[in-house]
């Protein structure tokens, strides 16, 4: 048998490797190569092995950031898909309202990271700021900068304020699909408003809020300039989570190894977190059919 | 269990009706006897599920009111009537089981769970759900579904009416067949009151002993499947049931002959028309005969063609410019050659403007 040989179909793929190489391949082996070595300077680099993974796997220092993150998370977690679901049932179902809760909803989305920081830095600030400046004056101690209590409490009303409406505008687009016939039928089984959230409401949203955890999970736990802006991590490392610690190591002490060892776990982690969820996403949509 | 009496009954879904075509429902009195099926046949848009949800207490009518056994029920929450609903699309809770689901609407009206149980168990047996009860609910087929809304409506002992919002839709066709004789069994083994929505004549007329057709609102005619076919009172309800539907042909009346473009048709009475009315003859296919030789009042058809659909062959004919349809049994001859078509006249009817004419005192 006569087979023709022609691999010119291989230049079809190139657009595509040449993409990917340059946008995460190339990169991330930069980083592995820096987490794999040393250097006093003079562009001069030696081999260093996996010491610089068994450092910051071992460290304090990122252990504590990476409490403080789980910690970070949770909590806006705790308050924001709660809080979130609340607000969607309590937002109006026909009319005009609705238009206009959206836009109002949809406002702290539309702001950058940067002006979300700015906006609460001064928000809370002593002598100028709403916040601040009042709840002093009535007598109540807060200081962002000072206290380490205030200063949690300030990151997280600010990503309660950014991002619940998030979650809020994903468990209304749940709601509006349930049909009308399910709480018709459950007024006629006699269902209190309770049994109707647990056994109806809730089920339907299930779908929409495994997103806005994920969501949520994810994008707090890289969390940076917001926290970063408002208290740059402190007061003392109070507030320094992965992603601020990570660049103090990189660019403040450009401690290039021992930063790309970091970053390189962080990754791991947020890959590692990102398949459990996807596991038990997928393994409910089974159960599902 | 109970009788249902709609008390002149009207629903509008303006704030301020004025004229009959303001209204979605026209105005109704009448009584739903205890313990029968009735369904309730018409097209969409015609008002029957208004009416059901007036029923059902989802909408409260603008006018007239609801009594079940002389109590008024009009102003009461859906919650509040003994009233189950099965509806177009299965409504079952997802994350239950069906022993769960079956059991909801009795653990929301606080019965202990002793008595709960032997009731799911019963009511599970009688919907052969039985093997199925400690499954997820949300697992199951559209038709085991639609089974346990039933369920969930059947358990309740003090239930008035069970009623029915075109429940087969999204059922399979070979099990629509199977599920209607079950529920058929049902009603006659609970002697429940039910009321049937659909749209479909074969489901209305296989299930209920009472079929109330509404047309544009109007409930036209209540009546067993026999008296619809047999003495239609309205154009629509001939027209409606039967497949093919009653042939409707403009006429005009003089004494006890009818004259049909020129050709004149011997009644057995005389009727009461007013001068004015639109007057209509109807006639089903099953009652008129094609013959290849003229006799006196036959009318002069052209076929257009002949269907043999099996049971019985249906002629398509022509009688100057309008289709009339004729049935023909399988065992007779037929063809194009046979132009003489006569209506036999026990079973001409006549309308106006749409309405049965009634006949005049026999004297």
């Amino acid at each position: 048998m006569n087979k023709t040989w022609n691999n010119k179909a291989w230049w079809m793929v190139l657009p595509v490797v040449l993409l990917v190489a340059f946008s995460a391949v190339i990169p991330l082996m930069t980083v592995v190569n820096y987490s794999v070595q040393d250097t006093f300077g003079n562009n001069q680099f030696f081999w260093a092995g996996l010491q610089w993974f068994e450092e910051i796997v071992n460290s304090e220092r990122f252990h504590d950031a990476l409490g403080r993150q789980f910690l970070f998370s949770g909590i806006i977690l705790l308050i924001e898909i709660p809080l979130g679901i609340f607000i969607a049932m309590n937002m109006p179902k026909k009319g005009w309202s609705i238009s206009v809760c959206l836009v109002l909803m949809s406002l702290p989305l539309l702001i950058p990271w940067n002006v979300v920081g700015t906006i609460w830095q001064i928000f809370g600030r002593v002598d100028i700021g709403l916040l601040g400046a009042a709840a002093n004056k009535l007598g109540i101690d807060y200081n962002y900068t000072r206290d380490i209590g205030d200063a949690w409490f300030t990151v997280i009303i600010m990503d309660v304020w950014h991002w619940t409406s998030l979650v809020a505008l994903l468990c209304y687009a749940g709601l509006q699909s349930i049909p009308e016939a399910y709480y018709q039928a459950a007024r006629i089984d006699g269902a209190s408003k309770w049994a109707i959230f647990r056994y109806i409401q809730l089920p339907k949203m299930r779908g929409v809020l495994l997103i806005a955890v994920l969501l949520r999970f994810m994008d707090s736990f890289m969390i940076y300039t917001e926290p970063f802006v408002v208290t740059g991590g402190g007061p003392g490392n109070a507030t320094t989570f992965l992603s601020i610690d990570l660049v103090k190591m990189a660019i403040g002490q450009f401690d290039l190894g021992p930063a790309a060892a970091f970053s390189l776990v962080y990754f791991l982690i947020i890959l590692l977190l990102s398949w459990v969820f996807y596991t038990i996403m997928t393994n409910l949509d089974k159960q599902e059919r | 269990m109970a009788e249902i009496y709609l008390k002149k009954l009207a629903h509008s879904y303006l704030p301020n009706p004025q004229k009959p075509e303001d209204y979605a429902l026209k105005e109704i009195d009448q009584v739903w006897e205890d313990g029968k099926a009735y369904a309730l046949l018409g097209s969409s848009g015609c008002g029957k599920s208004t009416l059901l949800n007036i029923i059902s207490g989802l909408l409260t009518p603008s006018q007239g009111q609801v009594l079940f056994d002389g109590q008024e029920v009009t102003q009461l929450p859906t919650e509040q009537r003994q009233i189950a609903q099965v509806f177009q699309f299965p409504v079952v809770y997802d994350t239950m089981t069906v022993y769960d689901n079956l059991a909801f609407p009795l653990r929301n009206r606080k019965q202990d769970e002793a008595s709960i149980k032997t009731r799911v168990a019963e009511i599970a047996d009688m919907l052969e759900l039985t093997a199925d009860l400690k499954k997820k609910a949300r697992g199951l087929t559209a038709d085991a579904k639609q089974k346990i809304s039933l369920g969930r409506g059947l358990v309740r002992q003090d239930v008035a009416a069970i009623l029915f919002d075109e429940p087969l839709t999204v059922i399979d066709p070979h099990l629509k067949w199977l599920l209607r004789m079950q529920l058929k069994a049902l009603h006659q083994r609970l002697n429940r009151t039910m009321i049937y929505v659909t749209h479909d004549q074969t489901e209305a007329l296989t299930f209920a002993d009472q079929v109330v057709v509404m047309y544009d609102g109007y409930v036209v005619q209540i009546g067993t499947p026999q008296e619809l076919f047999e003495r239609p009172e309205h154009t629509f309800v001939g027209y409606f049931i039967g497949s093919p539907g009653m042939n409707v042909l403009p006429v005009s009346l003089e004494g006890a002959t009818a004259y049909l473009n020129g050709q004149s048709l011997a009644l057995t009475t005389r009727y009461i028309s007013q001068p004015g009315d639109k007057l209509e003859l109807g006639i089903r296919p099953e009652f008129t005969q094609l013959s290849p030789i003229p006799s006196a009042h036959s009318l002069t058809v052209t076929i257009k063609r002949i269907e043999d659909i099996g049971r019985h062959k249906i002629a398509r004919a022509d009688y100057q410019g309008r289709e009339i349809n004729i049935v023909i049994p399988e065992d007779q001859p037929v063809s194009v050659d046979y132009k003489y078509l006569t209506l036999d006249p026990r079973h001409i009817h006549l309308y106006a403007n749409g309405w049965r004419l009634k006949q005049e005192a026999s004297a």
